[in-house]
């Protein structure tokens, strides 16, 4: 019976996941709403704006005060506001402003300030140079400058690939670990374990599901991240729809494994998270993975989810082929491999 | 059928005990083709182990199962596709039709029957379009049968069909088995309800603690009691009537004593009726109730295991 014929096993499973999946509205509703969400707060999160106005405070009980805060307004990155004593230790505190700036007579300044703040720090640069250029100071080498914004090396574009990756992730192991222990739950199962079906079509239309849904959902997010924010997409997209559906693949057999004996939904869900908490933390999603000291280092870049950010993000921010992704294509294979493998030894039909 | 197979279902001496529960415990059974056959049990009798094992969903513990002339071990692609398999409590997704359910069934096995023809023969033609979701008990188990049903089996199981269904939507039930009787389909079935294995079976088995305690047509089963009737009477709960004298009376074979109620198994009800009356009164005892009927198979669990089918 030829696989690609209607009435076959493959194409009738593959119809029914579709079946039930477009006929249950709240799932449709997330599946292709949430992509889009995601993408509208990135958009409000990383929308374009004139540089950042530094706020200083200057103690408005020095009688030259004023004169202070006029020498300061020279320079169009600071925004100072004259503060009483109180006001002023309460701005420091709470951090909305970045300087206090204590005059002491004519010539002389205190500057008030956390020295643990960058911004704090470069705020001292800006208002030193600013004060001494009104006292007179004349700077003996001429400074140009040209302003610069390179896709590729913003939040915004290390975000997009490790977000894309989660998405797989979530999609893999709670799509098709929820269908399958929902339908050992209701016995059906074990129903089908009881007719001619052939057990590897079965597992093979979730999986057929699934990688539809990721060229859907990788579509939706790509092309937001592109029109939007110009995100880069430099390497080929041959490799990345490569990665894209490995990784699908390597996730839904990890989502296959944690439901080859969970009888009840509370107890997958446990599984689930348990499985891919350490990875929300550990694998680079939302800031660079090698922050984690040296020693765990070897874990976390074994984790399948570090491996699948990684190469994507070397395909999209650094344009590399197939040869850059090895190494991560081939620990996506390996984690691939040993869920399959072990989740059809352990899977139970009833 | 092939004359190399006069069975349809050949089990010898099987077992299978679970933890600390034997479940099925020396059980022969012959089914030959053609026919109805009923395991007739209480909940807990061993009849859906013995019949999963049938269904090669469980391995026995020992014995042998021959199933349409072939062993598990060896055919199961082939029993697979010969076998139709209907399950307790199994919910099939709610979010299908009636019509596309059947066609996923049908597309499992080589060689079957039309889907509308299938679902025509379960009655369920006008809920052909019909979410699986909205149907109600009884149609939800006539989609079970026909999903059993549509890859043309030479034997088909039903575990327990009528369980928990209304008075109405069980009678359906009972006429669609015998529908599928009419057209020579070996069917084994199950059922705790005596009056249903009475109506569909041409042979029962009656299972209690895994074992089969009597075998015979419905007929020969009631015949084995020797009873014509059966006299139930009862008086109230503080009196009674000692065993030895209600044995005394003309035309008692046995008797069955439960409370104030008693069943006398009788010969002939003209002349034990007037006696037992004759009993009481002058024992000044009340009767609550005084009821007769032919005996049932219920009368035979209760004569051979001295409890109710329905007991728990």
């Amino acid at each position: 019976m030829s696989i690609l014929r209607g009435d076959s096993q493959l194409a009738q499973l593959t119809l029914a996941r579709f079946r039930e999946f477009l006929r249950e509205p709240e799932a449709v509703f997330w599946t292709f709403v949430f992509p889009l969400l995601l993408a509208t707060g990135l958009g409000i999160a990383f929308r374009s704006r004139p540089p950042e106005v530094v706020r200083i405070g200057v103690a408005n009980s020095a009688p030259n005060a004023s004169q202070v805060q006029r020498a300061l307004l020279a320079d169009p990155g600071l925004s100072p506001e004259l503060l009483g004593d109180s006001a002023a230790d309460l701005a420091l505190r709470i951090g909305s402003i970045a300087l206090l700036v204590v005059p002491h007579g004519a010539d002389s300044v205190d500057y008030r300030f956390d020295d643990a703040r960058a911004e704090s720090r470069a705020a001292r640069l800006a208002v030193d140079g600013a004060l001494q250029r009104a006292a007179g100071r004349r700077d003996p080498v001429a400074v140009g400058e040209s302003l610069v914004s390179e896709p590729g090396s913003r939040y915004i574009d290390f975000l997009l690939p490790g977000l894309l990756a989660m998405n797989l992730m979530g999609g893999g192991i709670w799509g098709i670990g929820f269908g399958i222990v929902d339908a050992r739950r209701k016995k059906l199962l074990k129903r089908l374990a009881a007719t001619p079906m052939s057990r590897a079509m079965y597992l093979l239309s979730f999986l057929v599901m699934r990688l539809t849904m990721t060229v859907i959902e990788v579509s939706i997010v790509v092309a937001f991240g592109v029109l939007a924010f110009g995100v880069p997409l430099r390497g080929s997209l041959l490799v990345f729809g490569g990665i894209s559906l490995l990784t699908t693949l390597m996730f839904g057999s990890i989502g296959l494994l944690i439901a080859s004996r969970a009888r009840t939904q509370e107890g997958a869900s446990g599984l689930m998270n348990f499985v891919m908490l350490p990875m929300w933390v550990g694998s680079g999603v939302f800031f660079a993975a090698n922050k984690f000291p040296g020693a765990v280092q070897p874990v976390i870049q074994a984790l399948p989810l570090t491996a699948a950010v990684d190469a994507m993000r070397i395909n999209m921010l650094q344009g590399g082929g197939l040869g850059a992704v090895a190494g991560e294509l081939a620990i996506i294979g390996a984690w691939l491999v040993l869920c399959f493998g072990l989740a059809l030894t352990l899977f139970r039909w009833k | 059928m092939h004359p190399a197979v006069p069975f349809a279902l050949d089990v010898r001496a099987l077992r299978k005990r679970y933890a600390d529960v034997v479940a099925v415990d020396g059980l022969d059974l012959l089914v030959a083709a053609g026919e109805c056959f009923g395991l007739l049990g209480p909940n807990g009798a061993g009849k859906t182990t013995t019949l999963e094992i049938c269904e090669g969903l469980l391995a026995p513990d020992a014995g042998e199962v021959i199933v349409l002339g072939r062993h598990w071990a060896s055919d199961e692609r082939e029993l697979r596709q010969r076998l139709g398999v209907q399950l307790q409590e199994t919910q099939f997704s709610e979010k299908l039709t009636v019509v596309e359910t059947v066609r996923l069934f049908r597309s499992f096995y080589t060689g079957g029957r039309q889907v509308d023809d299938v679902i025509a023969l379960v009655q369920l033609a006008e809920k052909s379009q019909a979410r699986v979701g909205t149907l109600s008990g009884g149609q939800k188990q006539r989609l079970s049968v026909a999903c059993a049903l549509v890859g043309n089996p030479d034997l088909i199981f039903l575990d327990e069909p009528t369980t928990g269904l209304d008075p109405q939507a069980r009678r359906q039930l009972w006429e669609l088995v015998e529908r599928l009787r009419a057209e020579g389909t070996t069917i084994m079935l199950t059922t705790h309800y005596m009056d249903e294995a009475e109506r569909l079976c041409d042979r029962i088995a009656i299972v209690d603690r895994g074992k089969v305690i009597a075998l015979g047509t419905p007929r020969e089963l009631i015949r084995s009691l020797g009873a014509e009737q059966v006299v139930a009477c009862g008086v109230h709960e503080s009196e009674s009537v000692p065993d030895h004298a209600l044995e005394a009376l003309p035309g008692v074979l046995r008797v069955r004593q439960d409370g104030g109620f008693s069943t006398l198994q009788v010969g002939a009800a003209h002349e034990t009726i007037p006696a037992l009356l004759d009993l009481l009164s002058r024992r000044g005892l009340t009767l609550t109730e005084l009821r007769t009927h032919s005996p049932t198979l219920e009368d035979v669990f209760v004569s051979l295991t001295g409890r109710h089918l329905r007991e728990q």
